[in-house]
């Protein structure tokens, strides 16, 4: 009885702390969700006179037919699989790199995260640079190593234009999935990689027996931030290529901006956020999901 | 036949960081050598050297004709108990026992066999499928063990397996070590720095300091004849009474009293002595060396009460173990000296000089 009346207080008094936060986050979150869906149950574009009229579900209906809806999805599901599988390798290699005992490792350190902390539109602005048809660093390199004799147009070309997008993706996050990494690395006590050579495991055993369950839920947990991110990208796109040429870089967000902005499409629009954002929901619930089960593993409780 | 023989091992970390200086020692099949020592003295650092986890600087580690000092631990079938007991978090106990045998391709059939032999044996058997982190402390101790055990390797490594272990259990469990590795009959480095667990387990024991071994006899040895001060003020336990002592002539002076000295050549002008608490007593009407003084502490040890004696006439005191029910004068109390029990060491190297 005495536990009772004391835990009770406690989750009163816990209640009391976090209102102010849940009703920031109803405010800033909750409510635009709940507008956006109803705005999406209407039609509301420049054929209404831009005047909302009850549609029921027609909006979401159209999305099944409309084939650059399709296009976009598509286009950020590879940006986000491509950019995100580099990101982990050379974000581990880092992590490990970094991990080891050498001379100047906290400049290294440091200096690792330049990238990460670079404004994205700014950092966009100079790879278009880089990959510019006529200026560009990457061109006039080829150039001088003579594995080129004529311009390749990097941002004009549908294929040529994702990679560049996705290099300059990785080269911006890579340091942010390093440094989950490292902190991950840095918890695995060195005993157990000296017990397991003791056992006799050759380095590449003990990373894929010892380093990589251990540094599951970082990993996870890297993945889980770096998926929600790139499945929202715009900045960058926006900057680099637009969506071009001819829609091939456009992501979900381009052409919701598109629709809303540039079609006044808002009705359209609103259906689209909120497909995507379920799309979103339900991709993190799953890791969300993985990532306690790998939790449980590790410390073998809950 | 696998004998583990050091040569000269020496391991240096910087110009003044040399943990092993010069450590030379051979330990047979079945015997058990204890690695003591005071916390830093190097021990951890030569049982890393014998596993292979540091390169020496130089020197040699030889087991049976295989010299050894270049190949890398995996190779050498050597085990080690960590003192963290090193547990893999992620894996079952019975993942934990037996991946050195899942390295090795062992076949599956046998894996289990031997792992479900070791967990009997070590008591572990209802506890295979646990994860290290829902194991009490006792029970991570002998799923260390059991990992070193079921290798069935050349050469036992263990630093501190008890450390972390309470008083009690500590206690149960070196029997059951003792017994385990005598079934083994294998070379067996144990590092220390409890004395009693180097006195109960071993054969052998090494006492170190500053990387360099100070003496290596059988337990009794080193009890009854340290090699110099140190191995005498670190074994035993309350502290022997180490004096610094004049002499004149063939006695060495202590406040009022005075000890006949061996015969030396040459006499000393000085010398240390070291006298064991419990080689100390009460004097009666018979005894012929005897000093007096008055009790500064009194304090329980156990069942006897430990005695700190400040003699007449000097700055020294000795510490003597009494049985509780004796009399005795607070302010003057007379102790009688066993001549054949006191230890005399060189005052400037600390040498023994009695045989
Ligand atoms: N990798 C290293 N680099 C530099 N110095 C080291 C290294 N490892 C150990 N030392 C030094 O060597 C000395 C001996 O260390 P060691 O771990 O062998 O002591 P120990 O006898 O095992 O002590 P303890 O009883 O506390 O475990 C210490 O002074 C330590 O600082
Ligand atoms: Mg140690």
């Amino acid at each position: 009885m005495e536990t009772d009346t004391i835990r009770r207080r406690e989750k009163q008094t816990g209640w009391l702390l976090i209102a102010p936060a849940l009703l920031i986050l109803a405010f800033v979150f909750l409510y635009p969700i709940g507008r956006a869906f109803w705005l999406s149950l209407f039609t509301q574009n420049l054929g209404t006179q831009l005047e909302p009229v009850f549609s029921g579900f027609n909006n979401y209906a159209r999305m099944f037919g409309d084939g650059r809806f399709w296009y976009s999805l598509w286009n950020t599901s590879v940006f986000t699989t491509i950019s995100i599988s580099l990101e982990l390798v050379f974000g581990m290699t880092f992590a490990l790199v970094l991990n080891q005992a050498f001379w100047g490792r906290g400049f290294a350190r440091t200096a690792a995260l330049i990238p990460w902390a670079l404004p994205t539109a700014v950092m966009g602005l100079a790879w278009a640079w880089i990959f510019n048809d006529q200026y560009g660093v990457v061109n006039d390199l080829l150039f001088r190593l003579g594995i080129i004799n004529e311009a390749i147009t990097w941002l004009g070309e549908p294929t040529r234009a994702m990679f560049s997008l996705v290099v300059a993706d990785v080269w911006k996050t890579t340091p942010f999935i390093a440094l989950i990494l490292l902190a991950g690395l840095q918890s695995i006590s060195s005993d157990l990689y000296e017990a397991h050579a003791i056992d006799g495991a050759t380095p590449i055993q003990s990373f894929r027996q010892i380093t990589l369950p251990l540094l599951a839920p970082q990993i996870l947990i890297a993945l889980l931030f770096r998926f929600a991110q790139s499945f929202g990208v715009f900045d960058l796109i926006q900057v680099m290529t637009g969506g071009g040429p001819a829609g091939s870089t456009e992501m979900v967000s381009i052409y919701i901006y598109a629709t809303v902005r540039r079609y006044l499409d808002f009705g359209y629009g609103a259906a689209l956020v909120t497909v995507t954002f379920l799309l979103l929901i339900i991709a993190v619930a799953i890791a969300a999901f993985f990532l306690s089960k790998s939790r449980i593993n590790i410390s073998g409780e809950r | 036949m696998a004998q583990l023989k050091l040569q000269n091992l020496r391991k240096q970390f910087a110009p003044n960081v040399v943990p092993v200086k010069d450590i030379s020692l051979t330990v047979d099949d079945g015997e058990f050598l204890t690695l003591l020592g005071p916390s830093g003295c190097g021990k951890s650092t030569l049982l890393r050297l014998i596993a292979g986890l540091e390169q020496p600087t130089a020197g040699q580690v030889v087991v049976g004709e295989n010299n050894l000092t270049h190949i890398p631990p995996g190779d050498r079938n050597m085990a080690m108990v960590f003192q963290s007991y090193a547990l893999y978090p992620h894996m079952t106990v019975a993942a934990n026992i037996a991946t050195s045998l899942k390295i090795r391709k062992t076949p599956p059939g046998e894996i289990q066999q031997r792992v479900h032999t070791v967990a009997d044996t070590l008591g572990l058997s209802h506890l295979l499928d646990r994860k290290p982190g829902q194991l009490s402390g006792g029970q991570r101790q002998r799923v260390a063990l059991a990992r070193a055990l079921v290798r069935n390797p050349e050469v036992f490594l263990l630093d501190e397996p008890l450390s972390n272990l309470d008083a009690l259990l500590r206690e149960q469990v070196r029997e059951e070590l003792k017994e385990l590795f005598e079934k083994q009959n294998k070379p067996v480095v144990y590092v220390t720095h409890d004395q009693t667990e180097a006195m109960t387990l071993s054969s052998q024991v090494a006492v170190l300091l500053d990387g360099l071994i100070q003496q290596l006899d059988p337990p009794s040895r080193i009890y009854t004849h340290p090699a110099n001060k140190f191995v005498a003020g670190f074994v035993g336990s309350p502290q022997m009474n180490l004096l610094a002592l004049e002499c004149q002539g063939d006695r060495a002076i202590l406040g009022d009293f005075s000890l006949p000295l061996p015969s030396f050549s040459p006499q000393p002008s000085g010398i240390d002595i070291g006298i064991r608490p419990e080689d100390l007593s009460l004097a009666t009407e018979d005894d012929k060396i005897t000093v007096q003084g008055s009790v500064s502490l009194v304090e329980h040890f156990g069942r006897e009460l430990l005695v700190s004696v400040k003699i007449k006439g000097s700055h020294h005191t000795l510490r003597i173990l009494i049985n509780p029910d004796l009399q005795w004068e607070k302010e003057d109390i007379k102790l009688a000296v066993n001549p054949h029990r006191i230890h005399w060491f060189d005052e400037k190297t600390g040498d023994r000089l009695n045989p």
